[in-house]
């Protein structure tokens, strides 16, 4: 079984197909495992060698790689929700009951990207607490801070447009109540707040609004600001360059 | 030709007499011009964001004949959410809007208090806060009498805590 798999391999391996997709032999050395890793376009970004003491779950908790995974489960989720919902007043409370009683597994997809927001809220969190606690913000790493607590506002904003799409009381009363605390800002509040919710009070335009938001824009923004942030980590030398004991290990 | 050739040579080097030669002078005329069409891009994009017609309740409403609120209660209009409230001295149009966060308050006959149920806030039947979060007492609105005889209520138009309207 092993042999004619082994050899259904590497006769795939020879095929001009195979070789017109991925150009280098099998990774065997150093050299071409390298290769392999900047050749790639989903990999090209992440680092080509990662010390195995970062790799230790004491070293990231892997929170950094749990908010990702989560956003990638939203990401998923949130696209199978689209297909029975629409941002309309009163339709978007019906589709949300939809989901939960009549399309089948609709409550499991549903639950699980509320789940998984909520969950994705507090890994990020949990891995700006990690980094700050160990001093990641530090040269040469604080321009990447910077992108994650953007990361954070964004992850936030996507939480909060996400909450009004049920369009049931709760949705509608944290968002009255979000959007007048915006009002409270100096000058500005007033003027955001009324292109926020498209209007003076959470109607169909608000959730229109929030619906592109949420589907649109800041998921496009959190893809865009997640691969700096991964070309960044492996720019500023890998995962974790610091040793356990915080000195510096190169 | 010879003057054309000299124009050349000058055009990448600083001039003798000008600190701007053409090749600087060609790019910060095109930034200046690409920065002016993003700005207006800016200007109209947030004008197209600004819906100029809304689907929202009118402001300015009728609430009936003033026979339909007998003296000494408070009553509650949910579509405009405004309580109309009438005291020996004449009728109030009190807003059921918090003045904290923007919740709607509700009538509690049985404290004679209007409360908000998001924050705590409580005010007296006139709007006069109690006690809450809320930084403010609610609104009064206008009141007029139509020409039919009926109360309109223009919530754009706010009134003295202290001025009734007599019917």
């Amino acid at each position: 079984m092993a042999t004619t798999f082994h050899d259904a391999l590497s006769r795939l391996r020879k095929t001009r197909v195979w070789k017109s997709i991925f150009r280098r032999g099998p990774a065997l050395t150093n050299r071409t495992r390298s290769l392999a890793v900047f050749g790639n376009l989903f990999l090209h970004f992440l680092p080509v060698k990662v010390r195995e003491k970062s790799l230790r779950v004491r070293a990231t908790y892997y929170l950094g790689s749990i908010s990702f995974l989560l956003f990638v489960i939203l990401s998923i989720t949130g696209v199978l929700l689209m297909f029975y919902y629409h941002p309309a007043v009163p339709q978007a409370y019906r589709d949300m009951k939809d989901l939960r009683f009549v399309v089948s597994n609709g409550v499991f997809l549903r639950n699980l990207h509320r789940l998984a927001a909520q969950l994705m809220v507090l890994a990020v969190f949990m891995h700006l607490f990690h980094v700050f606690y160990r001093g990641g913000y530090k040269p040469p790493h604080e321009f990447n801070w910077v992108v994650g607590v953007i990361l954070l506002l964004v992850t936030l904003f996507l939480s909060y447009t996400g909450y009004l799409l049920p369009w049931d009381q709760l949705a509608f009363w944290a968002i009255t109540v979000g959007t007048n605390i915006i009002s409270a800002m100096p000058v500005l509040g007033k003027y955001v707040r009324f292109q926020l919710l498209g209007g003076n009070l959470v109607g169909e335009n608000a959730l229109l609004r929030f619906y592109v938001l949420h589907c649109v824009v800041l998921p496009l923004a959190a893809v865009l600001f997640i691969a700096v942030h991964f070309w960044r980590v492996q720019k500023d030398g890998g995962l974790t360059a610091k040793g356990e004991d915080g000195r510096k290990e190169d | 030709m010879a003057d054309s050739d000299k124009q050349g040579a000058n055009g990448g080097a600083p001039d003798a007499q000008g600190d701007v030669n053409r090749r600087d002078f060609l790019n910060e005329i095109t930034f200046a011009a690409l920065g002016m069409a993003a700005m207006g891009s800016a200007v109209v994009t947030y004008r197209y964001l600004s819906p100029n017609v809304l689907f929202e309740p009118p402001t300015k409403f009728r609430a009936g004949s003033p026979d339909l609120y007998p003296i000494n209660t408070v009553t509650y209009l949910p579509e405009q959410q405004v309580y109309i409230v009438r005291t020996p001295d004449g009728f109030y149009a009190v807003s059921a809007v918090c003045t904290h966060l923007g919740c709607i308050t509700q009538w509690k006959p049985e404290a004679d208090q209007i409360a908000c149920p998001c924050h705590g806030s409580k005010f007296k039947p006139d709007g006069v806060k109690i006690e809450g979060p809320a930084p403010a007492p609610l609104p009064h609105f206008l009141i007029t009498l139509t020409l039919d005889g009926e109360l309109q209520v223009d919530k754009l138009e706010t009134v003295k805590i202290n001025q009734a309207f007599k019917v």
